[in-house]
Formats: structure tokens, sequence, C-alpha cells
């Protein structure tokens, strides 16, 4: 198909998406991330029955957290795609991307490249 | 098990917003149970304020840790060489943990992460339900097993009051009257002639009435 979306992404594999736990998500946030897409199975589809579902809340609560620390619950998003859906999914990419552009960088990056000193602050590609 | 859950964030970094060293301290016993206050629940904690810190440009190191229980010396004791090191330190445990805590570290600042909420059970995941008030006299033996003073809203001996309402507590209908539970085992048990011996008045020094209560078994002591 060779769709095109935006390469800010780094993928993160897991066997399924209540794999992704709270702890996980936050972590992402900690090092930097700008904005984190939860990724799962259509809702009804999982393979492990309710998977996607215990993502769904997971995110919730990731959403609720990164609201009341000052970082923004935008910044979290899950998406539920089948494996056949690859051009919803670089859909999917782009509005992300988009929303996070929109947001600006993460104030945990900004912070932190501050703290690393003049010059280290990581450009987010456009 | 002890139920609780955890506090609101903000009430939390309300607490320790100015703290430079924080330690998030869990509790590997009931409040693990119902995912309150164990290791998970602490590494959330910490990683929710370390964000917090982070963007707001506070300089600050966050650390989580999870005794093993914290109603428990031998357990709190293993704090003892690094709980220097913070400024305050955040108790996931129970009411009752954080206290003992707090009164083996009387100099440091500690904060309840958790609100404690009743000795109940966990009828699903994410789903508890009170059971016991801890009255400190057992009646289940006459009570078909059904305790009146966790179950009944008013806490009667001799019940159901005029507020059952097909089997639901006039205090809210989706609490199901404890005297109706207690009717239908004692059917299903065939002694609903225990109806007919009014359960005596209760002795409630050995609960809150008495004061703070205690526990002494000389043949346990050392």
């Amino acid at each position: 198909m060779r769709l095109q979306y935006p390469p800010s992404l780094r993928i993160i594999e897991v066997p399924c998406s209540g794999k992704v736990d709270i702890v996980h998500l936050l972590l992402a946030f900690e090092q930097g991330a700008d904005g984190v897409m939860v990724v799962g199975c259509l809702e009804g589809d999982c393979h492990y029955q309710a998977g996607n579902l215990y993502a769904k809340k997971r995110v919730g609560r990731v959403k609720e957290i990164l609201e009341k620390v000052g970082l923004g619950g935008e910044r979290i998003g899950m998406f539920n795609l089948s494996s056949g859906m690859g051009g919803k999914f670089a859909e999917y990419v782009r509005e992300m991307t988009g929303k996070v552009l929109e947001l600006g960088p993460s104030p945990i990056r900004t912070a932190k490249a501050t703290a690393a000193g003049p010059g280290a602050v990581e450009v987010a590609p456009s | 098990m002890i139920k609780a859950i955890g506090k609101p964030l903000e009430e939390i970094i309300g607490n320790v917003q100015d703290a430079g060293k924080v330690l998030v301290a869990g509790c590997d016993g009931c409040v693990t149970v119902c995912e309150a206050g164990g290791l998970k629940e602490a590494k959330v904690l910490a990683s929710a304020l370390r964000l917090y810190y982070t963007q707001a440009g506070k300089p600050a190191q966050v650390d989580e840790v999870s005794l093993t229980r914290q109603c428990d010396k031998e357990y709190l004791a293993q704090l003892s060489d690094r709980i220097d090191d913070y400024d305050a330190v955040i108790s996931l445990a129970c009411g009752a943990g954080c206290q003992f805590l707090t009164e083996m570290y009387n100099h440091k600042v500690v904060f309840p992460g958790v609100d404690t909420c009743f000795i109940g059970v966990n009828e699903e995941r994410g789903y508890f339900t009170e059971r016991c008030q801890a009255c400190g006299r057992c009646i289940l033996a006459e009570t078909g097993g059904i305790c009146p003073i966790a179950r009944c809203s008013k806490r009667m001996l001799n019940g159901p009051c005029g507020g059952s309402d097909k089997g639901k507590c006039e205090v809210n209908p989706d609490i199901p009257c404890g005297w109706e539970l207690i009717y239908e085992r004692l059917k299903t048990l065939g002694q609903l002639d225990r109806f007919e011996n009014p359960v005596a008045p209760k002795d409630w020094t050995s609960s809150r009435d008495g004061g703070p209560r205690k526990i002494v078994r000389e043949d346990l002591r050392i």
C-alpha cells in the first residue's frame, strides 16, 4: 500500500493492547513523549477477549492523571483498528500528530532539555 | 480485608507540592488486593508526581517502595536507612499502617495517599462491599451468618425496620436490606424460629463506645 504517515512515530509492539499498563504509559511521558497512541484491535474483536477494553480504561485513567499534573489529557488517545486497516492507521497517526503539534512539545521534554543546557532542545519533526 | 481507595491526585499534590524529595510507600497487604496502595499504585503515583514536578519546573526526587506490611515494625524497619533521605513520605497503606509508619518515624512528615473505607470483600475486580464493622463481639451465629451491624443501615439488632421495601433499604435502593437477607438465609436454613427470640441488647463497649481498643494476648507475648 506504501501509505505515508509522519515519521515522528515510534512503534512499540505488544502482544495485545491489554498488556499496556498505566505505568508504561506514564513512563513514556516521563521520558519526554509529546503524545502517545494506544492502538488496539476493534472492540469486540480482541483475541484475548477484553484486552483492548482494559487498554481503553487505562488510557482513560492516564488522561485524568495527565490533566491533574498539568500536561493535558489530549496527549494520549486510544484507537481501535484491525490488521487490515492500514489506511485508517495512517489517518489516525496523521490526526494524532497534528493534534500534538498543535499542543506543542511536552513540557516534560522542554523542562528536561532546559535542564540539560542550551542547544539540547529537540525539534519535533513536522 | 481492609478496603481503601486512592486519594484524589490533586489532594496529594497539594500536600507535597513544596517537598523536594518524596518517598511513596506502598503496602503489599490489604491495599494491594483492592488495588489502592500496592507497588503498582505506588509506581503510578510516583510517576504522576514526577510529571507534576517536572512540568511545574520544580526540581524534585520521587521514589517508590512497597513494604510487605506497614502494620508491622519489622517491615517498617526496612525504611530506617533511607527515610531520612526524603522530606516527606506518602503512605499508601490503610490508616493503621500510615499511623504506624508515623509512630516509628515521628520526625518525618507522613501523608496518607489513600482513604481507608471499610472491612469488606471483593465481589468482583474493582467492586468491593462492606461486610464487617469490627464491633468486637460477633453475633453472626445468631443472625444466620449475615451481620446486621454491617449490612443494616441502622445497625438494628432486631429487624427489619419499616424502611425495608421489596428487599431494599430506604437509605438507597442499591443497598439490600440486611434483615431481609437474614430472613431469607434463616428460611433457607429452616431456622425462622430464631425470630421468636429477639437478639439481646448489644454491649457496645467492645466497639468504639469503649474508646480505642486493644487486644493483649499474654499467650503470644514474649
